[in-house]
């Protein structure tokens, strides 16, 4: 049900019935129906499913999510526990 | 069971739950039987090898090496079918004559004479024909063979697609040199001659249904040169194979289980071009099952495993080989790839051809 | 790839991991729903690198799991017909109904065409107008969309010769019906991302407080499924169950609007049969009166088809996380990956794959207990 993936809108016919673009997947270029997402603009990035565009992919969450990612551990790496922790946990749960 | 469920849903009832499971032993020819996946290996296992039943072809390597008057002859045949006939970086001919020459390549042999055999669909224009047999042509002129001998068959129309090639070809194995997939020992470096995925995402992307816009074209090319250079620095390579229908995943399960040892495939070395692993993305595919045409994949005694790779990389047709992954005497007759994560997975053999999915 | 390589990076990965491993204190059972998280969960190796309390039970939430066994055979005998072509996504090919796939219909002469889109099925059916095209439509929440697009075309175009054979499913009702199974040990889900970029969450926070179960939406490339896990175990630490989404590049509260109103007017909500599960009461989607037109059971009068499943596999089971894959009595003897006698035995990601995969290679029982030592699994440095 879920294989989709992001693509950067490059053009649209706005001739077409249904709404349709042209999709770039990092060098990989393939139209898709862009009747769900009428206000899409060339340029934005879309969630593509069965040549569907189903969501605008939205850009500032992703900076966030990722900014985020690289922000967890800061607090407890200060205090200098959170490798140790880790460690602890491992040499209790890895052993083959 | 049923009678705990709440009353705004049905029971799960897991006692009744069952799944769907494949129909492995298929009363018909299925596409998948020529995906060279499990369904081809089980087709040579259990209907061709026990009908021929003799020790080289049991071998079941790309070309049989022969014993035949004081020389070492290599000797391979294969059929060729693609469509489209005609496809960005290549065509029916350039496969018909490249791939028999890398077949005999595989063993270590200097292929020198092709034969060609057509199977032509009645209606099919002559220029069509005329245009793939310009690219077998030219194909041999580059490979250095000599098209010694054909045949031509012409079938009813409706009967055929379009245009079919057989080709057989020869070649003499070098004294001293002993490349089959039974040789792949622990300790063995695991080399791929460059970038995977080309030749197969080039004719998906203009199969009928499908078309999809990409820069990349066919990596079709011979390796009998590339070969060659490779043996100059040492006659003892274990395997090589031109990981073609199943790619680089199916090659490396058939070594796998012929020498009875692991290969252990590091997922980040593995040259995969982006177009290909974007490609691949949207169509739900595995990079490591895609064809290639022009690609190799070699088992190297650790020992001559960076002189062998310098080769490679100096040579044309393999300047962005690199190295994979080693065999290993682990979990035998498998194929386990570390994971850029830094898990690992189970890479089986494919079962036949991959299709785009949804899941 | 933009948006799917940031979301891949091993050095991400790792705090997300470390973070996780430091947060949890005691085992947690989380389902993810979905076939797709599934695939990129076992394609990465994510289950090798949680903290072995973290189990993660792969759901039904795959079409060529859950697609009831006479829908295949309808499906079968109409992509028999001479004046059919018959379209499927590439996934259902392999899915056997009662002796047979789709794979053998068209080896026995039968006119089966993948397509990568319903719309391309359309297309068919217009440039073949002598032929009856009739379209698979299959799948979750995510796909619906797509094939309801298809028959709203069809209809517009005037083509009479194009049809869908309906077996959509939906997952609020599938989580339902998971929990209210008396031996459920899901703790918390990860709700499949893509379903929610159509459906928005509405449907969830009452699954949620009910069940007292945490819901995290997540996506999936492997720092989306870590962070799905650990939201959802930070959640569970604390004794929270709520709805969060972790997928918010591509999920929105309120769904698509626009795609959600196609859905409603080409569909109607209906009970669906699950393969194995059973019916699971408003569980699917049919073709609303207005469509029923372009309804392929019918027009292929197939209706009376109805097939028994036999109950051959604990798969059920397993897929609910009640039993571990090597408590099934034909696990490694009767059912092994060549000889299949369930859909998680069919893939290398369904569960019992997996197991079996990994016991060949480290003669360990189980991936999870299965670990291999952290300087040959972390070459990421």
């Amino acid at each position: 049900m879920c294989l989709a993936v992001p693509g950067k809108v490059v053009s649209i016919d706005h001739r077409a019935d249904p709404l349709t673009g042209l999709i770039d997947f990092g060098g990989v270029q393939k139209q898709a129906c862009l009747e769900y997402l009428p206000d899409i603009r060339v340029g934005e990035y879309v969630i593509v499913h069965v040549g569907f565009a189903l969501q605008r992919l939205d850009e500032e969450s992703a900076r966030a999510s990722l900014e985020l990612f690289g922000q967890l551990g800061l607090l407890e790496e200060e205090f200098g526990d959170a490798w140790e922790q880790a460690a602890r946990q491992e040499s209790g749960t890895e052993a083959r | 069971m049923a009678d705990l469920a709440t009353p705004d849903t049905a029971p799960v009832d897991p006692a009744n739950w069952t799944c769907p499971a494949p129909l492995r032993d298929q009363p018909v020819v299925v596409m998948g039987h020529g995906g060279g996946g499990a369904l081809s290996a089980e087709l040579i296992e259990q209907v061709f090898a026990p009908a021929y039943g003799n020790p080289t072809l049991a071998a079941l390597t790309d070309s049989a090496v022969l014993g035949l008057g004081g020389a070492r002859l290599a000797f391979s045949t294969d059929s060729y079918v693609v469509r489209p006939l005609f496809f960005p970086g290549g065509c029916l001919g350039d496969l018909a004559v490249n791939g028999t020459v890398n077949d005999l390549a595989m063993s270590g042999a200097r292929p020198t004479h092709l034969s060609a055999a057509f199977i032509l669909e009645e209606g099919v224009e002559l220029a069509v024909v005329e245009r793939v047999a310009r690219a077998m042509g030219d194909a041999a002129r580059a490979a250095g063979v000599t098209i010694a001998t054909g045949d031509t068959k012409v079938v009813e129309s409706g009967h055929g697609d379009g245009v079919y090639v057989t080709t057989a070809g020869v070649g003499l194995v070098p004294e001293g040199v002993d490349i089959r997939p039974q040789r792949a020992r622990p300790g063995d470096a695991v080399l791929v001659s460059g970038p995977i995925g080309l030749h197969g995402v080039a004719v998906l992307s203009v199969r009928e249904g499908l078309e999809f816009g990409v820069e990349i074209t066919s990596d079709t090319a011979p390796l009998a040169d590339l070969v060659a250079a490779m043996l100059a620095v040492t006659p003892d390579l274990h395997v090589l194979r031109d990981p073609t229908r199943g790619g680089l995943g199916a090659s490396l399960n058939e070594i796998a289980r012929a020498s009875g040892t692991g290969v252990r495939l590091r997922e980040r070395a593995v040259p995969v071009p982006d177009e290909v692993a974007n490609a691949c993305g949207f169509l739900g595919l595995d990079p490591l099952y895609v064809a290639n045409e022009g690609r190799l994949v070699a088992f190297v005694p650790a020992e001559h495993a960076e002189a062998v790779l310098a080769a490679m990389r100096a040579h044309p047709r393999g300047t962005g080989a690199a190295h994979i992954g080693e065999c290993v005497a682990d979990h035998p007759g498998m194929v386990v790839v570390a994971t850029a994560l830094g898990g690992t997975r189970v890479l089986d053999l494919p079962l036949g051809e991959q299709l785009p999915r949804i899941c | 790839m933009k948006y799917i390589d940031e979301f891949n990076d091993p050095a991400l990965a790792r705090r997300l991991l470390d973070e996780i491993h430091a947060t949890v204190t005691r085992p947690w059972a989380l389902m993810e729903v979905c076939g797709g998280q599934t695939h990129s969960i076992i394609r990465h190796g994510i289950d090798q690198l949680l903290p072995e309390q973290v189990e993660l039970i792969h759901g039904p939430g795959c079409p060529v799991c859950v697609t009831p066994l006479d829908v295949i055979d309808k499906a079968l005998e109409i992509a028999a017909r001479p004046d059919v072509v018959f379209c499927s996504f590439g996934d259902m090919l392999r899915v056997p109904g009662t002796g047979r796939d789709l794979f053998r219909v068209k080896g026995e002469g039968g006119d089966v065409r993948v397509v990568y889109s319903p719309l391309d099925a359309v297309e068919l059916a217009r440039r073949l107008p002598d032929r009856q095209v009739v379209f698979f439509a299959i799948g979750f929440e995510t796909t619906a969309p797509a094939n309801a697009m298809a028959v709203h075309q069809a209809r517009r175009l005037g083509l009479a010769n194009f049809s869908l054979l309906v077996s959509h499913v939906r997952v609020p009702p599938a989580i339902e019906a998971i929990m209210a199974a008396p031996a459920c040990r899901v703790q918390g889900f990860l709700a499949a991302g893509h379903v929610c970029s159509v459906m928005g969450t509405a449907e969830y926070p009452d699954l949620a407080e009910r069940h007292r179960v945490s819901i995290v939406v997540t996506g999936f490339e492997p720092l989306d499924i870590l962070e799905g896990v650990r939201r959802a175990v930070h959640q569970l630490e604390r004794g929270e169950h709520r709805v969060e989404n972790a997928y918010p590049r591509a999920v929105r509260d309120q769904g698509n609007p626009a795609a959600v109103r196609m859905i409603e007017e080409v569909f109607e909500v209906t009970d669906r049969n699950w393969r194995g599960i059973g019916r699971i009461p408003a569980s699917g989607w049919r073709l609303s009166d207005a469509f029923r037109a372009y309804d392929a059971e019918h027009r292929f009068d197939v209706t009376g088809i109805r097939t028994e499943e036999p109950a051959v596999c604990r798969a059920g089971d397993v897929l609910q996380g009640l039993i571990k894959p090597t408590e099934c009595a034909a696990f490694g003897t009767a059912c092994t990956p060549r000889t299949p006698l369930g859909a998680t035995m069919v893939s290398n990601e369904g569960a019992c794959a997996a197991y079996y995969l990994y016991r060949r290679m480290t003669d360990s029982p189980a991936p999870q207990g299965a670990r291999i030592p952290r300087e040959e699994v972390n070459p990421v440095g």
